[in-house]
């Protein structure tokens, strides 16, 4: 099988619907002639011509007004935030024009948009622009929301996502772009909504999405080593959350530890947590460990910027804990 | 509104209690924090105080009668008030648990008076179950009494284990899932009934007897079959020149009344915790996944009783001297006689000793007192001719020390080391000072 990065494994995904379905196209700042910031909408202008890679000003309420309209008009944009930091300017769109026109319209007018770019902290890049937004997006009725953390999961779901009849929004990561992984050469595609046990465990249940998937398989790995199995689920969905795959898991192990890189506070890491804990009550050994961002904005400094996020140490921490091991 | 008045688990590891006294009759007026009666429970006496105000209305469990944790003992509110509803639920089940022989599943009503007439012979209890305890009959468990982890609790249910009848090993003493599957495994590893005995021709002063297992009993039954199951003993034999600690005892208690004498026991005790700071591994505990190490030496001495045994604690024996230990090891030892300890004085012990000396007893091993990972047994000191200078026989005082090791915490050389610079100590006291 193919191994690609997560950057091709989006590019395969885009070009392979572009090619596809002539109604979709992609939107958004620098997608065009620069390749992308990231090069990860790559030689798509020269394939698919300047009507469907557009590129556009530095206006994201802008742009995104123009694809949720063109989605309305019966096109299949997927419009590209260079990070999901600068959609906080077209939240407004998001929120009250992509996720509410069916409803409003009485199930009428549909808005098949796809809103894409990388979330989450990367390095070194301050407050303003480190932070994992899934949250304000997760929270909010009338959206799907996917975050994959491996190439595989990437091209399968943005490949759902285009075909989808809602606004999806997808969420890469910066970080996660160079990372490689097996995808295959014929088409598949990866449904929204189901989670997926990226590693069998008896003795804890590890529910995490997105780019801390890497450091928790590599914790899981380590924690095997000193006799403990833990069984990885990843939630690769924020909405809808298949939170059945990880409360059938729990039910198996008795505990559970949840990995968001958002901050703490009415995330989607301790929303599932509530549900687990309401769930799963009577199959908990230990109460429900969150490990999250620290509730603060993103530090400059990298010791702290590293600091403020889920590490390593402070998940084998909460596995000990609810193992009752410290 | 009449207040329910329940039996409380007075000592960490109480099951069920006997009221061994009523303070208050039927009808006096009672104030929060009187003394409403005794309460024999596994160890010890305990005072039931209580913390409501008014009237005791009636009293359920008479003097002598026994309640499970939980059962109903008496009834509380204001003078003349109806009490019938409140009695009508609890009065089936409650007063046949009151009078049932200890083990006996409360929902079954009992076939036939629960003790043995004793001009009548039972028969060996065939049809009962006797390989373990029949399970406690299921009582709706408040928050208040017990922490448990929603897992533990669905455990428990199904496996039909009284959770009361376990200790927690999660934070605050939260009962979680590996403490019951500990309880299921200690269970299961009970030994068979024995066959009933064969019938023997009755001889005089002898008969047989069918005895209830009083609370005590059980307790020690199932903490030292525990520890013998589940920690892999092993035994360490040395015979101590018990000289040098005769003659320091002795120019001790020169200077001392004949009532202020010092106890060989605490000498023992101030030897023994001397050896364990320098060997810290043998003051530890077996935990499942860690070891604890304890940083103070609590020694436990075990004390025999008309019914039983208990072990109370002369606690951070490493900074007591030797007359500080032997006053307060005969406070605790006068009081374990009257049943006056305190939950917390016989529980919680680092190491134990246990001394049989003075029935004569030359040697002999000892099961490990949980939580605690070693236990000293002590032999008589007595006369003992060893090979001289010169390969001529001396006359020497011997003791001799057997030391059980849970194997899981202490290693066979490290169990050597210590015992021998116990030895050492006891020949030559000022060794303990090196």
């Amino acid at each position: 099988m193919p191994v690609i990065t997560y950057r091709d494994a989006v590019r395969q995904a885009m070009d392979e619907e572009m090619a596809r379905d002539a109604s979709v196209f992609l939107i958004g700042e620098e997608v065009g002639e620069y390749n992308g910031a990231y090069k990860v909408s790559q030689g798509l202008l020269e394939k698919y011509g300047p009507n469907r890679v557009i590129d556009t000003p530095i206006t994201e309420e802008g742009f995104a007004g123009v694809g949720i309209g063109a989605a309305i008009a019966g096109l299949r944009p997927i419009v590209e935030f260079m990070t999901f930091n600068f959609s906080l300017m077209a939240l407004d769109q998001v929120i009250n024009n992509a996720a509410k026109t069916l409803y409003m319209s009485g199930g009428k007018v549909r808005v098949p948009v796809v809103f894409r770019g990388p979330n989450g902290p990367a390095e070194y890049l301050g407050s303003q622009h480190s932070q994992a937004l899934q949250t304000f997006f997760a929270h909010c009725p009338g959206l799907k929301v996917v975050a994959p953390a491996t190439p595989y999961d990437a091209k399968g779901l943005l490949k759902s996502a285009i075909r989808d009849d809602n606004p999806v929004v997808v969420l890469e990561g910066e970080l996660m772009y160079a990372w490689k992984g097996d995808v295959p050469a014929e088409e598949y595609l990866v449904p929204i909504g189901v989670a997926e046990v990226k590693r069998p465990g008896n003795d804890v249940t590890i529910a995490t999405c997105s780019k801390p998937l890497r450091m928790t398989l590599e914790t899981a790995a380590a924690l095997e080593q000193e006799g403990i199995s833990a069984e990885v689920v990843d939630l690769r969905s924020l909405r809808p959350l298949d939170d059945e795959t990880v409360c059938a898991s729990v039910r198996k192990t008795g505990r559970c530890v949840i990995v968001d890189e958002s901050w703490p506070v009415c995330s989607v890491g301790s929303h599932l947590a509530s549900i687990v804990s309401n769930k799963c009550f009577d199959d908990l050994d230990a109460p429900v460990e969150l490990v999250a961002s620290e509730d603060v904005p993103m530090p400059y400094n990298h010791a702290l910027e590293l600091a403020a996020q889920p590490s390593a140490e402070r998940l084998v921490a909460a596995v000990k804990k609810v193992l009752y091991l410290q | 509104m009449a207040d329910k008045l329940l039996m409380l688990a007075l000592s960490p590891t109480m099951e069920t209690g006997t009221i061994a006294k009523w303070n208050k009759k039927e009808g006096d007026p009672v104030k929060s924090g009187d003394v409403l009666c005794e309460v024999e429970t596994d160890k010890a006496t305990m005072d039931y105080e209580t913390s409501a105000t008014g009237t005791l209305l009636k009293i359920i469990v008479p003097e002598g009668g026994q309640a499970a944790v939980g059962d109903l003992i008496a009834v509380m509110g204001k003078p003349g008030e109806d009490i019938a509803a409140l009695l009508k639920g609890a009065d089936a089940r409650k007063t046949a648990a009151t009078e049932k022989s200890a083990g006996q599943p409360a929902q079954k009503p009992a076939p036939q008076p629960a003790t043995p007439a004793p001009d009548k012979p039972a028969r060996p209890p065939a049809q009962k179950p006797a390989a373990e305890p029949p399970p406690q009959p299921a009582h709706a468990i408040s928050r208040k009494e017990l922490k448990s982890s929603p897992l533990a609790r669905r455990l428990a249910e199904k496996m039909n284990i009284d959770l009361r009848s376990i200790a927690g090993s999660g934070p605050a003493g939260r009962i979680i899932k590996r403490d019951v599957e500990r309880a299921m495994h200690a269970g299961r590893k009970a030994p068979a009934a024995p066959a009933p005995p064969a019938p023997a021709p009755a001889a005089q002063g002898l008969r047989d007897e069918v005895l209830p297992v009083s609370n005590k009993r059980r307790i020690i039954a199932q903490r030292l079959s525990e520890s013998m199951y589940s920690a892999p003993h092993y035994y360490l034999k040395v015979t101590a020149c018990a000289d040098g600690l005769l003659e320091a005892r002795e120019a001790l208690n020169r200077s001392r009344g004949p009532a202020e004498s010092v106890s060989l026991n605490a000498f023992l005790i101030k030897f023994a915790a001397l050896a364990l700071a320098k060997h810290p591994m043998v003051n530890a505990s077996w935990q499942g996944d860690t070891i604890a190490r304890h940083g103070r030496v609590d020694i436990g001495i075990a004390v025999a009783l008309p019914d039983g045994l208990v072990t109370p604690v002369v606690r951070d024996c490493v900074n007591k001297g030797i007359i500080a230990i032997d006053r307060e090891l005969k406070d605790l030892v006068d009081r374990a006689r009257n049943n006056k300890l305190r939950p917390e004085e016989f529980t919680g012990a680092t190491f134990t000793i246990s001394n049989l000396g003075s029935f004569g007893i030359e040697e002999f091993t000892a099961i490990i007192n949980p939580p605690a990972a070693a236990i000293l047994a002590v032999g008589a000191a007595h006369r003992a001719f060893v090979p001289g200078p010169g390969g001529q026989p001396v006359a020497r005082t011997a003791m001799a020390l057997t030391l059980s090791c849970d194997h899981r915490v202490i290693d066979g050389a490290v169990g050597a080391a210590f015992l021998r610079d116990l030895k050492n100590t006891i020949g030559y006291p000022v060794e303990g000072l090196y």
